[in-house]
This record gives structure tokens, sequence and C-alpha cells, in this order.
């Protein structure tokens, strides 16, 4: 246990809070990295999701797309980006394999949350005339929202997991404490940067869920927990966890 | 252009470094098979005791559940450096990992599994006279297995895809591969293991699938009972 206590001795070393391979400024790389990911990610894969559960087509295409992200593994897409043309492009590779690998959750949850959104409480706004944009805004999302958010969370997991994983092929962010520590074979430091990836992958779970209760429409109005914690899917990755890495 | 010289030019497909490297390519998919088998098989021995006992007692289901979500939401590189001053540089550091993150799905499909056992079955069977062990083994696991064999199928690909991390510290079958040629921008070694391990994992993926059709033969011929 004489690690614990020389990680310890490392965290609690205020220069090595400090400089450019300090953690606070490889924790705001790994932060920025995952918010511009986890934004872009969500731009691209919630309104196609939210589209095709609308219409209720391509539902395999979801499935197939979140199986397919838990088959490749995010290392192998991270180094092979890194030695493809797109490689000499500075930040480009880590952040296309983060939105990568965010997409599948996004898409798989928010699609089941729309296109399994209350059927009878649809066919009545239907009834009632909505248009199909009345639908989507009024009805459907409200009741997806819980999905849709799950997604979200399980997404910027991932993102975070992958972002630390892009230190190996020498991208920034808090990973870098980690593959520093391998390389200086200094276990101490390895197991605090280790520390932080994970309290920050804790923290960043432990907002998104807070974010869906207090955020979540139906709130107030029917006292909805959690849709997923009612129905749960056994047949995929269970709700919460990101799917990799 | 002649095989030889795409390893000079760096080329992405190489049959050449296929030819030459064979040896290098088998042993690391061993390896990779052998890491994940062990972590799959220890991580279903951990995990089903962990099922029934959080089925067992209501007060034991929380923590669980929620320990292992915690488990899961750790990123791989952190898991296996914080395992690395509990085991040291070796296999064992890969393999706890991986069985720490499966138990969040295989503990959560066996329960559910189990969960959606129908009542009356149990009935039948404790009318039979079964014993507990009796109607667990016997009636009730037979009846979980769509939803334990979906789980397996989930914790195995991903298993075989989290396996390459491993690499970090020289235990990561085909990942050791994509870690060297990453280090040396050989472009063959990389694409050659990284479609060595999606095809591992796909190939485990019906393995399984073909398991589970075998298991639950009841299963065919109603075509909504497969999971």
């Amino acid at each position: 246990m004489d690690v614990v206590a020389k990680a310890w001795t490392w965290l609690a070393t205020g220069s090595h809070w400090a400089g450019p391979d300090g953690v606070w400024h490889r924790l705001g790389q790994h932060l920025f990295l995952t918010f511009v990911c986890l934004a872009i990610s969500c731009a691209v894969a919630l309104p196609i999701a939210v589209a095709l559960g609308h219409i209720g087509k391509g539902g395999a295409l979801a499935v197939n797309i979140s199986n397919a992200g838990r088959a490749v593994p995010t290392f192998a897409v991270l180094v092979l980006l890194l030695l493809s043309p797109l490689g000499t492009h500075g930040q480009w590779p880590t952040i296309i394999a983060l939105v990568l690998f965010a997409i599948p959750p996004l898409l798989t949850n928010a699609y089941v949350g729309v296109s399994e959104a209350d059927r009878e409480v649809v066919e009545a706004a239907r009834g009632m005339g909505m248009t199909g944009g009345q639908l989507i805004r009024r009805v459907e999302l409200p009741l997806a929202f819980p999905l849709i958010m799950t997604g979200v969370r399980t997404a910027a997991v991932q993102v975070v997991a992958t972002a630390t994983l892009a230190a190996l092929p020498g991208g920034g962010g808090l990973g870098r404490i980690i593959t520093a520590g391998f390389r200086l074979t200094d276990t101490p430091q390895v197991v605090a940067g280790a520390v932080l990836v994970a309290a920050l992958a804790l923290v960043v779970e432990g907002v998104f869920v807070t974010l869906g209760l207090v955020l979540d429409p139906m709130r107030r109005r029917t006292g909805r927990r959690s849709t997923a914690a009612r129905r749960p899917p056994t047949d995929q990755a269970p709700a919460s966890p990101a799917l990799t890495t | 252009m002649a095989d030889g010289n795409c390893l000079i030019s760096n080329e992405w497909i190489c049959g050449e470094y296929v030819r030459t490297r064979g040896q290098e390519l088998t042993d690391a998919t061993l390896e990779h098979v052998w890491i994940t088998l062990a972590s799959v098989a220890i991580g279903l021995l951990v995990a089903f005791p962990l099922a029934l006992l959080a089925r067992r007692w209501r007060s034991v289901a929380g923590p669980v559940l929620g320990l292992t979500t915690i488990l899961y939401t750790v990123p791989s590189l952190a898991m296996f450096s914080l395992l690395l001053p509990v085991f040291g540089v070796s296999a064992a550091v890969v393999i706890t990992g991986l069985v720490l993150y499966s138990l969040t799905i295989l503990v959560r499909n066996i329960m559910a599994g189990l969960a959606s056992v129908p009542e009356e079955a149990r009935e039948a069977a404790r009318g039979m006279g079964y014993g507990p062990l009796r109607l667990l083994f016997g009636v009730e696991l037979p009846l979980a297995l769509p939803a334990l064999m979906a789980g397996l199928r989930i914790t195995t690909v991903s298993t075989v895809s989290l396996t390459t991390v491993g690499a970090i510290i020289g235990y990561g079958g085909l990942g050791n591969l994509i870690y060297e040629g990453m280090r040396s921008f050989f472009k063959a070694e990389v694409l050659t293991a990284s479609v060595l391990c999606v095809a591992l994992a796909v190939v485990a993926d019906l393995l399984l699938l073909g398991l589970q059709r075998l298991l639950t033969p009841w299963a065919r011929k109603s075509r909504k009972g497969t999971t």
C-alpha cells in the first residue's frame, strides 16, 4: 500500500497541478474535448434518431450501429485515424474518434425512446389534430426525455473514457498523466492519474444523472422517476454503462 | 507492385506482412482469445452468485447494482492503471479489469432472466417436489438462458474490444500489435491487428448465438421467444 501513499503525495504536490503538463491544464483539455465532441455528436445523432423514431423506421440500423460500436476497439480506431492522412491535422483524429464512439448510445437510446413513446398518447395527440412537428415537440420528445438523457449520459462517459485513451497516440487530456507515468515507470503517478480520470468519469456521470432528473419535462406532472428503471432492456446494454473502453 | 514493396512503402494492406509475421499474428490472437475467455469465464462465475444474492436479499441488490455501475464508469486505461500496483505487470491486471467490467451486464441480465421466469413454472416445479437447487438449475436457469446469453454476448464482444487496451502493460493480445504499429507508424500491422480483433468479436458473437440456439431448442419454434 506504499503506492497509495506515494500516489497521494503525488496528488498533494502543488507543482504537479501547474504548467502545461500539470493536472489543471490536462483537465481543461479533457473537459474541452469532451464538451466539443459531445456537442457535435448530439447535433449529428439526435435529430436523425428522433426523425427515425418518429416515422418508426430504421430500428435495425440503430441496433446494428450500437453493436458495431461495441465490437470495434476504440484504441484501434484512435491509432488508425492517427496513421491516416488526418493524423497530421492536430486534434482532428481524436475528435473524430470521440464523436464516432459517442454516436451509438445517443442514436440507440433516442430512437428507442421516441419510437416507443406511449402509442395511445401519440394517437390521442394525432386525433387532436397535432401536426408531425407538434407531435415530436410536445408529445414524443417529453416522453422520450429520460431515455434521450440516458443516451447523452452514456455518450458523455464514453467520450471521457475515449479521450483518456487518446493519450496513448499522443492526444491531450488527463490520460497523458497516466501514459507519462508509464513512460517514466512511475507507478505512483500512474495511479494518481488513474484516480483523477476515474473521479472525472464519475463526476460526469453524476452531473448527467442530476441533469436528467432536474430537466425532465414530465417530472412535475406525473412524478415519473425513470423510464429506464421501469423497463430494463435485457438484450441491450444496461441503461447507464458506457459501452466500451 | 510486388508484394515485398508494400512493407517498404508502408501500405495499409500488405500480404507480405501477413506472410512474414504469421507467427506473431497467431501468438497475439491466441493471447487475445485466452485473456477474453478467462475474463468472461471468471466474470460468469462471479456474476452468477452475485445475482443470486441480489435476488435473495433486496438489501444486497442496491449496493451490487450500484457498485457494478460505478465500476463500469471507470475508463479502461484508469482501471488497468489502478489495478497495476495490486498485481504488478501481469495478465492478471487486464483480466481482473475485464472481469469487473463484465459484472455490470452479466449480473443485470442474469437477474432480469431469473425475474422473467413465470411464477407458474416455479409453482409447478415446487409441486412436483423440486428442491431449491433443482428448481434453480432445472427450471429457472434454462428459462433465464435467453437473457443470460444476451448478456454474455454483449460482454464477450466488449471484452474482445477492451482487451486491446491491455497493451499499455504489454498484455493486450492484438492490442500489443496495434500499440507497436502505432509507435513505428507501421500501417499494415495496425490495420491487420484491428481487423483481426473485429473479426474475433464477430466470430465469438456468432458462436455464442449458435450455442444459445442449441441450448434453447424450445425458443426456435416461436420466433418471438428468441432474444
